[in-house]
């Protein structure tokens, strides 16, 4: 069953057209890759899937509502966590901040929001650093912290952007793993630069430069889905070539 | 030492400056962890504009600072939110046209001159039992604002887009931050000064960055470290007779270079 349908999307800064005649259908647990060119639209879109930005042409609709409509299902890890890490504060709060806010001021916490929140802690397996202070963390700890952050509102769907841009190959790898395991429950959409890491997880590419070139490699994937043997981007261009799609 | 307690306005200057210790150890926070450091300071001079123009129309002085603080302090909210790339550019400009609203409206009220220096740098001896009640009312609010709206208050200074993404109304709560940061300016020019109040803002806010590991905690630090800082500053400026505002800051000062110097020792120590 399809959960996100965008349908003859565009987009355009003034003149300037980002995003041209968008078509894609997500299932529940696909697992989707969006890979492209820096300038692309990739982050575009995103912020459309996201209703940070509205549009004006064409239409998204996510479990059959508008993209601000849907907060809850949305979970959302975003680019740059290396950001404030001055800023006091632990672990545990920051995930808590995950929480939505549909009112116009909560006070505090309730304990199953606090409870919610050391749960997802303990499935992204940082829950033993929940006191910790976030600029304490290295990189790839502090990427978990964001995805459970994500993970708080219990969302249907998680998306990621460039969630291995600073992170050593270890780090790296984790977070993959980690993706793979949510992605028995979630759907998972991922903008990412590490294409021969992220086609090891993906079972659908969206290439975005403008337009939109979608490929299913479910099938493809069969093939390359070797886990622990090399696998890099020359492989992948023989597996390209004799790709019809 | 004990008998100068006994003066009126010794007592009145020890709760003001631990009041206003509080209060911005509180705010302070805020602006060091938003990075509104250099906009506090367009606050802060822009009051000024108040100041002069309070003088002229015969207002009480910290009233039409407060309203003109306030004022500028949404007026920043809204542009620095609507233009975030200019925001340095736009802060100057109000930054120096609130002062030269202050000053020209000083021009224009005859005779008055004299006080002036006490809003530039402060006048924590000629704190009346009136400014008491004030800086307390203030106070109250202030710190009530921030109890109430705490969690929503945290996440738009942690990570402002995300805060909105999870329907946080970023732009009431920005522009609150804003406007308490103008209270707690206004009740701290009674103290150091319009000049001299960002490093009452600042200096103890900076340590206790270092030392908490959460915005409430960090709080509370500050403005204990505030209140030494204002203590100890009022005391020596008191014994050796000069001002109380620029003792303050530099003992604040002083402090941070001593705590700057033992961090340095410690990590040196461990091998970092």
């Amino acid at each position: 069953m399809s959960i996100l349908k965008i349908k003859n999307l565009s987009f355009a800064y003034e003149s300037d057209i980002i995003l041209e005649d968008i078509n894609l259908s997500i299932n529940e647990r696909d697992f989707l890759a969006i890979i492209g060119p820096n300038g692309g639209g990739k982050s575009t879109l995103l912020k459309l899937i996201l209703g940070i930005n509205g549009y004006k042409s064409g239409d998204i609709k996510i479990f059959n509502q508008a993209p601000s409509r849907s907060i809850e299902d949305i979970g959302y890890v975003p680019q740059n966590t290396n950001i404030n890490t001055a800023f006091p504060i632990r672990v545990i709060d920051v995930v808590l901040m995950g929480h939505s806010n549909n009112k116009f001021f909560k006070f505090g916490y309730s304990k199953d929001e606090k409870n919610l929140a050391l749960d997802v802690l303990d499935k992204v397996g940082m829950r033993d650093y929940s006191k910790s202070k976030i600029g304490s963390l290295s990189g790839g700890q502090r990427q978990r912290v964001m995805i459970a952050r994500a993970l708080c509102s219990n969302p249907k769907i998680l998306i990621l952007d460039e969630p291995t841009a600073n992170i050593d190959a270890n780090g790296q790898k984790k977070i993959y793993e980690l993706l793979k395991e949510l992605n028995k429950s979630i759907t998972i959409i991922v903008v990412s630069h590490d294409i021969s890491v992220i086609l090891g997880y993906a079972s659908k590419v969206a290439h975005i430069n403008k337009t939109l070139t979608f490929h299913n490699i479910e099938d493809k994937k069969r093939d390359i889905n070797r886990d622990d043997k090399h696998f890099c981007e020359v492989e992948m261009l023989e597996m390209l070539g004799s790709c019809r799609c | 030492m004990l008998e100068i307690l006994s003066y009126e306005f010794i007592q009145n200057a020890i709760i003001a400056g631990i009041l206003v210790s509080f209060a911005s150890g509180i705010i302070g926070s805020l602006i060091v962890v938003n990075r509104m450091v250099f906009l506090t300071g367009g606050i802060a001079h822009t009051s000024y504009g108040g100041i002069g123009i309070a003088v002229y129309l015969g207002l009480p002085i910290f009233f039409g600072a407060t309203i003109f603080a306030i004022a500028s302090a949404l007026l920043l909210a809204f542009l620095t939110l609507r233009e975030r790339d200019n925001m340095d550019t736009i802060i100057g400009l109000i930054w120096a046209v609130g002062m030269a609203i202050g000053i020209i409206f000083i021009d224009l009220s005859k005779g008055y001159s004299v006080d002036l220096m006490s809003y530039l740098f402060g006048s924590i001896l000629a704190v009346s039992s009136s400014d008491l009640i004030y800086i307390t009312i203030l106070l109250v609010i202030i710190t009530l604002s921030v109890v109430i709206f705490y969690r929503e208050i945290l996440a738009v200074s942690y990570d402002i887009e995300y805060a909105s993404l999870r329907g946080v109304n970023v732009k009431f709560f920005y522009s609150l931050i804003l406007v308490l940061s103008a209270l707690t300016v206004v009740i701290a020019i009674k103290i150091v000064g319009l000049i001299l109040v960002i490093a009452l803002l600042t200096i103890p806010v900076y340590i206790a960055q270092s030392l908490a590991n959460s915005l409430g905690v960090m709080m509370i630090i500050s403005a204990i470290l505030s209140s030494i800082f204002t203590l100890v500053g009022l005391y020596i400026s008191y014994n050796y007779d000069i001002s109380s505002g620029a003792t303050i800051i530099l003992v604040s000062a002083l402090s941070l270079m001593i705590f700057l110097f033992i961090n340095f020792l410690i990590r040196a120590k461990n091998g970092i």
